[in-house]
């Protein structure tokens, strides 16, 4: 086989790009052309809210990563409520929680074996949806918990809490703890994450109220979700601004680090910490008096909700359409636009109650 | 022992009988597996490893070996969303990915020819390295907005057949690389360089201008394959294909190439790649957990670095009993 020499080659190379770039160069498919088709939620059928729940379903639970504390907590109230119906549970999900491919062939696997539904927790808003059409062409329900789909891949969303609650109740708890007056940071994650963002928007929406003319926002610190950073920024904050009172962090990272540092600090009990957290995380601190009170949803509940919602739609009580209604452990659930379904307001965690949780 | 049936017990007849045997079981005694949605579930997801064990089957067999391969297709993939979100056409975006992927081949091929290092080193390196660009390119992103006529190429299947569509494609690459190594004097020349580089070069073989080509072709292959996964998986990310080179060598090895160099076939090759991914679907069906397939998958590569050693012991010693010191394959 004659070899070009490299010279020769690069040449080939360079000239068959530029011919390429020249093909294409006025027309070709961009991202501006593609339409997202996924905006409606997958609905088939019709509802009938006094269909028999159905006993003897399998439901597969596929949450973003096995072996995850916070998930299998949830899985395991998705398995309680299932076994408390009649049917059958199982779990199956990759080991690390940015392997979309795992993810997409564990819903390939789940088709295969013909369950009767799937809750999923996506790792990716795009990348199951051709598996999870794919699942639904084959009769099986698809719910997304924790983390959503396109609305167009799924039948429903059961929300762990909705975006703006969380950002409120945030503002709400931490202006309890500080007496409604002073100065008060947030520690975020990174500065692009989206749903940091929205909660933030809501904080500072919820500020605007004159239930909290005493208190100002000073800064905003992005921490990445990084253990040490976020332990160096809430250092930097409490430096630059000696009278801080009150740090909110909206992430479970965030608020472990801050707790960490006021712990460690004289700023213990006289700077309040509140926000998102799992209460083994916090469970030392808030004993030790550094943290009051934060939030978080019930993930056993969450898990609980998306097992009975799949169920629902199983047993044709619902198809997923904005307005249906259906009966859940004695509550009843609207489901909303798009198919998302709230479980409901966060649960606080305080010195109170935070021994009944265990995540 | 004739000369026949010794080379009918050549290790990767024995890979490839093992995956007749386990796929007629699998067909007769594993609920899903024989219907055509599965099977095309099972080839698609081992395509990405079949593509990248092409171009490496002769890299190997010529004494060398690529580990950034899963680097190169991540970044490949990392380009590909990048570009994508800054708005180019997919049609100019897919051509740079493969031009990228032969760029990251030369660097390899570079170093390891020009300055004389060992392409184990090198490729840990570079391993690395285009992981990192990729995750500089893309940051923690992940692009899923592809055209559905691309996405639908990369997991759709040929109608109600069994085959995906990207397998057609594969065939032709496998049957170009299948020439390449077994019927060109240019494949014979890899199993003599990687059989001994020094007579290699007496016997006029250009040993340095060989390897550089199969690195530039593992580049590029590697680069084809992280477009093909980005819209397979519709998910372009900079740790696409993490760990995938793992899953390539094993496969490589278990299907019969010597790591040493000099010895091996494409056959069996696609053999062990194809045999490691039905046994992952079948222990997938079989809800075998992914931790307990990950020791199944290291266990078969230590088997396949000792079957054939072992192999060729038994062998030697049979033909050295009936006394024909030379024979020894």
């Amino acid at each position: 086989m004659p070899k070009p020499s490299l010279r020769r080659t690069c040449a080939a190379l360079a000239a068959g790009t530029s011919l390429a770039l020249a093909l294409t160069a006025c027309s070709g498919t961009t991202k501006n052309d593609v339409k997202n088709d996924n905006n409606a939620a997958a609905t088939a059928g019709k509802a009938d809210p006094h269909a028999v729940t159905k006993k003897g379903l399998t439901v597969g639970f596929l949450p973003k990563q096995v072996n995850n504390p916070y998930f299998t907590v949830a899985d395991r109230g998705g398995e309680k409520a299932l076994t408390g119906l009649g049917s059958t549970y199982k779990e199956v999900g990759p080991s690390s929680a940015t392997d979309t491919a795992g993810q997409v062939s564990y819903v390939n696997t789940l088709t295969q074996q013909q369950v009767n539904g799937i809750a999923v927790s996506a790792q990716d808003p795009g990348a199951l949806c051709t598996a999870l059409k794919q699942a639904m062409k084959n009769g099986i329900k698809v719910v997304t918990y924790d983390s959503d789909t396109s609305p167009g891949c799924r039948n429903a969303f059961v929300s762990q809490a909705s975006a703006e609650d969380l950002g409120r109740t945030e503002v709400r708890l931490l202006a309890q703890q500080i007496g409604y007056r002073g100065e008060i940071a947030i520690l975020s994650a990174a500065q692009t994450a989206t749903n940091q963002n929205t909660w933030i928007g809501y904080m500072k929406d919820e500020l605007k109220d004159p239930t909290y003319r005493n208190v100002r926002l000073v800064k905003i610190a992005y921490g990445n979700d990084d253990a040490q950073q976020s332990f160096q920024q809430t250092q930097g904050l409490l430096q630059e601004h000696p009278d801080l009172k009150g740090i909110i962090s909206p992430t479970t990272v965030g608020i472990k680090a801050a707790a960490q540092y006021l712990s460690g600090s004289k700023y213990r009990g006289k700077v309040r910490l509140t926000g998102l957290g799992t209460p083994d995380d916090l469970r030392k601190y808030v004993k030790n008096g550094t943290v009051d009170a934060f939030e978080l949803w019930d993930p056993a509940r969450l898990g609980d909700l998306a097992a009975r919602t799949v169920v629902a739609l199983a047993s044709g009580q619902i198809t997923g359409r904005a307005g249906e209604t259906f009966q859940a452990d004695g509550t009843t659930y609207t489901i909303g636009k798009d198919g998302v379904i709230n479980l409901g307001k966060p649960t606080v965690f305080d010195a109170k109650n935070i021994d009944q949780f265990n995540f | 022992m004739s000369e026949s049936l010794t080379r009918a017990v050549r290790w990767d007849t024995v890979v490839g009988a093992l995956l007749v045997v386990l796929l007629l079981v699998s067909f007769g005694f594993v609920d899903g597996f024989g219907n055509a949605l599965n099977l095309s579930f099972l080839i698609g997801n081992t395509l990405p490893i079949a593509l990248i064990a092409l171009p490496m089957t002769l890299l190997v067999v010529c004494g060398e070996i690529d580990l950034s391969v899963a680097s190169t297709a991540g970044l490949s993939g990392a380009v590909l969303g990048r570009l994508w979100n800054e708005g180019m056409a997919i049609e100019t975006i897919i051509p740079l990915c493969l031009l990228l992927g032969v760029v990251c081949g030369l660097v390899n091929g570079l170093l390891v020819t020009r300055l004389g290092l060992p392409s184990l080193a090198v490729t840990i390196g570079t391993l690395a390295a285009y992981r990192g660009i990729a995750q500089i390119v893309l940051g923690s992103d992940a692009v899923t907005d592809f055209p559905s006529s691309y996405l639908d190429f990369a997991s759709g299947r040929l109608g109600t057949t069994f085959l995906p569509q990207a397998f057609l494609p594969f065939l032709v690459l496998l049957a170009l690389a299948v020439v390449v190594l077994h019927a060109t004097p240019f494949g014979r020349s890899l199993f003599a360089v990687g059989a001994s580089e020094e007579a290699a070069r007496f016997a006029g073989i250009r040993v340095r201008r060989t390897k550089l080509a199969l690195f530039v072709a593992t580049g590029f292959m590697s680069s084809l394959t992280g477009v093909f996964w980005a819209l397979h998986y519709a998910s372009a990310r900079y740790d696409n294909a993490t760990g995938l080179e793992l899953s390539v060598v094993a496969a490589v090895l278990l299907g019969g190439i010597d790591f040493d160099g000099g010895k091996g076939t494409l056959g069996g090759a696609v053999a062990g790649v194809f045999l490691l991914g039905a046994l992952q679907n079948v222990m997938s069906l079989l809800n075998v957990s992914a931790q307990s397939q990950t020791v199944v998958t290291g266990v078969l590569l230590v088997v396949s670095v000792l079957g054939p050693r072992v192999a060729r012991r038994i062998t030697v010693a049979r033909v050295g009993r009936r006394a024909s010191p030379t024979a020894t394959s």
